[in-house]
């Protein structure tokens, strides 16, 4: 048999007692030791039947494959480019994978990408030892021109986005600006007015310091149409 | 190089990202007098916005230097912590420690604000050093400034230890603070889009072309400069910066007056 | 002789008050704050990031590296000069050796995760106060972890055993043993264990059981201050 120790949604912290018995199975954020069920970081738990998960706070974004990210370009060859996507190592975007227009060999790639340029690439491979290959063909992937980058904790970005998109929707309607909130925890925002992109900008540090707190939505909706008035 | 457009074409229309206005520094500004009081002669952990810097006075014994006989001296020592930015790595002091360190001490020096004289225990035989070791703790932008707030902020917290002939008694200080005689504080401009603006960002002070430290004392005269970056100012500009800098400082000793005491 | 009263008053295995905050470095992954009577200890962790140079990268893991630091006005009399000690390096490798069997980085080859401790004020139980603090930054940082690391000094003062010695102690003319511990509690097992004096056998023995009880108060205080971190306040 086996006994579940703690709640769904509660709190627990790295060593935490989650179950005993071999009847659970740990999933993300726990494992198993002898007979116990441990939590392996901060979060809250989850449990769905027999699978007992903690949905970490934080941690650095890790990449997995189909995966939307905003790369920084950081240094290229002559028939690739690096690019930071906030993972310990840089994507590669190679000459192939960069543009649906042909790219001659020994084009000048900077006219493309330039280091330091902001790019909505998509991760196609993540091999064994964290390499990861990148594209940018495909839609809505694009170098970006204008606007601007924030950065948060990439845990949060579903709560950023919301269910079905409803979250990062209203964030739009509100402030009449384009937000991309890529896996990777960069946020790209662009807008016409300043005040508006600032508000979104807002809105989002909001969404990421309430994160794990009931009634978000409703605390952001409140924040949003206050300062859209102003 | 989209964030830096992005701040420019702020700037270039009288907008900062963040809402301020040009001449606005980051609330809330916190002084608090004693972080390291068990072990510093003097401490102080200063915040503006998001940056934090500790300070701390170390009083030293020494021989005065042969051409100062009768004089006590400082040093200033800044230490750019890698916890405090992942732009900062470990290592022997780089040159933006080394800079922040020497401007911070410029201020601090030229103004006379430590009297050096009444430094001096026996003239050519034994005089103190004040030792202000700044260590930035997160690096969000205008460590200039930060940095000479917490160093004076450190510096008026501190007390004389108690000298018993020619050993220290750290354990035991007096209830004498410094021969703190003037407050010479350091307010930096950058210029960014073509404007002029104080307590940038770190977004703001990768897009400036260049910066102006000012170092001014309580009765509003220049004691200390430092021109950085690589492009330029005009003379119309640096004189602008002069007069910011004096408002600007007249602004930051007032939250040195209201400073509290440390408390966890 | 033996030492009866404590110099503070506390009983023979009493610790001295205990504060713990997270998040007290914006920048970093993780971070927290652990204070443990007047010693107090910042500890802020980077990564797993790319790990200079290559040649110390390990291609099946990644590596844990602690930079333990005094601020030059955090000693006890004298200003420590600033800069890398042998005491400190010391010091960061047995941190090192203190958090690792916690860590899994398998599934970050040729990462490096830095974990950063500086101590703004000292009174003895330095390295133990790092790396309680270092422990609760991974934990904030997201690292995954095998459960969290408590430490403390114990030992003999004047002939008599005490929990967590302050300076004066370990200065005690009499002469002190000074035996920092760090343990992870759910298992008991230990990962740091030093010791500095002249002890029996026996008397060891009983020190060691005295870490103990006192790392599983610590253990407490850590898990509230992760906990508090993203309780919400229950009206």
């Amino acid at each position: 048999m086996g006994e579940i120790k703690v709640k769904e949604k509660e709190v627990v912290t790295p060593g935490d007692i989650l179950a005993s018995g071999m009847d659970y199975i740990p999933t993300d954020g726990a494992f198993r030791d002898g007979e116990d069920v441990i939590a392996s970081q901060v979060g809250l738990v989850n449990i769905k039947g027999r699978l007992i998960k903690v949905m970490p706070f934080n941690g650095v974004y890790i990449p997995k494959m189909d995966d939307v990210v905003i790369g920084r370009v950081s240094d290229m060859t002559f028939s690739s480019w690096f690019v930071n996507v906030r993972y310990a190592y840089d994507g590669v975007l190679s000459l192939k994978d960069a543009s649906s227009d042909y790219i001659e060999r020994g084009a000048d790639l900077s006219a493309y990408f330039a280091i330091g340029d902001y790019v909505v690439a998509k991760v196609t491979k993540v091999t064994k030892s964290m390499a990861i290959d990148l594209t940018m063909k495909g839609p809505g992937l694009k170098k970006l021109t204008t606007g601007t980058v924030v950065e948060i904790t990439p845990q949060k970005v579903p709560r950023v986005v919301g269910k079905m998109g409803s979250m990062i929707s209203m964030i739009k309607e509100t402030t009449g600006c384009q937000v991309i909130a890529a896996q990777n925890g960069r946020i790209w925002i662009g807008g016409k007015e300043p005040k508006m992109e600032r508000l979104a900008i807002e809105a989002i540090q909001l969404i990421e310091e309430n994160a794990h707190k009931s009634g978000l939505t409703e605390k952001v909706k409140d924040f949003l149409t206050k300062g859209a008035k102003k | 190089m989209i964030q830096r457009k992005y701040i420019e074409s702020l700037a270039k229309a009288g907008l900062r990202a963040d809402g301020r206005a040009f001449d606005e520094y980051r609330k809330p500004i916190s002084v608090e007098y004693g972080v390291s009081a068990k072990s510093a002669e003097g401490s102080a952990r200063i915040k503006i916005g998001d940056t934090e810097v500790i300070a701390g006075v170390k009083m030293e014994l020494g021989k005065p230097y042969p051409d100062k006989p009768d004089q006590g001296s400082i040093m200033v020592n800044v230490e750019l912590l890698p916890m405090a930015s992942p732009r900062f790595e470990s290592g022997p002091p780089s040159i933006d420690a080394i800079e922040l360190a020497r401007v911070v001490d410029r201020a601090i020096r030229e103004s006379g604000s430590i009297n050096f004289k009444k430094l001096c225990i026996e003239p050519g035989e034994q005089c103190w050093t004040v030792i202000i070791d700044i260590y930035p703790i997160n690096a969000d932008g205008n460590l200039f400034d930060a940095c000479s707030l917490a160093a004076l902020a450190a510096v008026k917290d501190a007390k004389m230890p108690k000298l018993n002939g020619d050993v220290v008694d750290y354990k035991n200080k007096t209830d004498e603070g410094l021969p703190l005689e003037k407050e010479a504080l350091e307010c930096t401009v950058y210029k960014v889009g073509g404007q002029l603006l104080v307590d940038p960002t770190v977004d703001e002070e990768l897009a400036a072309t260049a910066r102006l430290t000012v170092g001014v004392t309580d009765t509003n005269h220049i004691c200390a400069m430092q021109k950085g970056g690589f492009e330029t100012l005009t003379e119309e500009e640096v004189l602008k910066i002069v007069d910011m800098a004096i408002e600007k400082t007249t602004e930051l000793r007032k939250e040195l007056k209201n400073g509290k005491p440390y408390k966890i | 002789m033996s030492y009866k009263k404590r110099f503070d008053g506390r009983k023979l295995t009493e610790t001295r008050p205990m504060i713990a905050k997270i998040g007290v470095v914006k920048n970093a992954v993780g971070s927290a704050m652990f204070q443990i009577g007047k010693t107090r200890a910042i500890a802020a962790v980077y990564g797993p990031r790319e790990l200079h140079p290559k040649h110390l990268q390990n291609p099946s893991s990644g590596r844990l590296r602690c930079h333990y630091n005094m601020m030059a006005f955090s000693g006890s009399g004298d200003r420590v000069r600033p800069g890398p000690s042998r005491r400190s390096k010391e010091i960061s490798y047995v941190t090192e050796q203190a958090l690792s069997p916690v860590l899994d980085l398998s599934s970050f080859p040729k990462t490096v995760v830095d974990v950063y401790i500086e101590l703004v004020q000292t009174d003895a139980g330095t390295r133990c106060a790092g790396i309680c603090a270092a422990s609760m930054a991974l934990a904030d940082a997201g690292i995954r972890m095998k459960d969290l690391v408590t430490a403390i000094s114990v030992g003999l003062v004047a002939g008599t055993a005490v929990v967590d010695l302050d300076y004066d102690e370990e200065a005690h003319e009499e002469g002190a043993v000074d035996i920092p511990v760090a343990m992870t509690p759910r298992d008991g097992q230990i990962t740091l264990l030093q010791l500095d004096g002249d002890i029996s056998k026996e008397d060891f023995a009983k020190a060691l059981k005295l870490a103990k009880d006192a790392c599983a108060e610590i253990y407490e205080v850590q898990k509230q201050a992760l906990k508090e971190k993203y309780t919400e306040d229950k009206k």
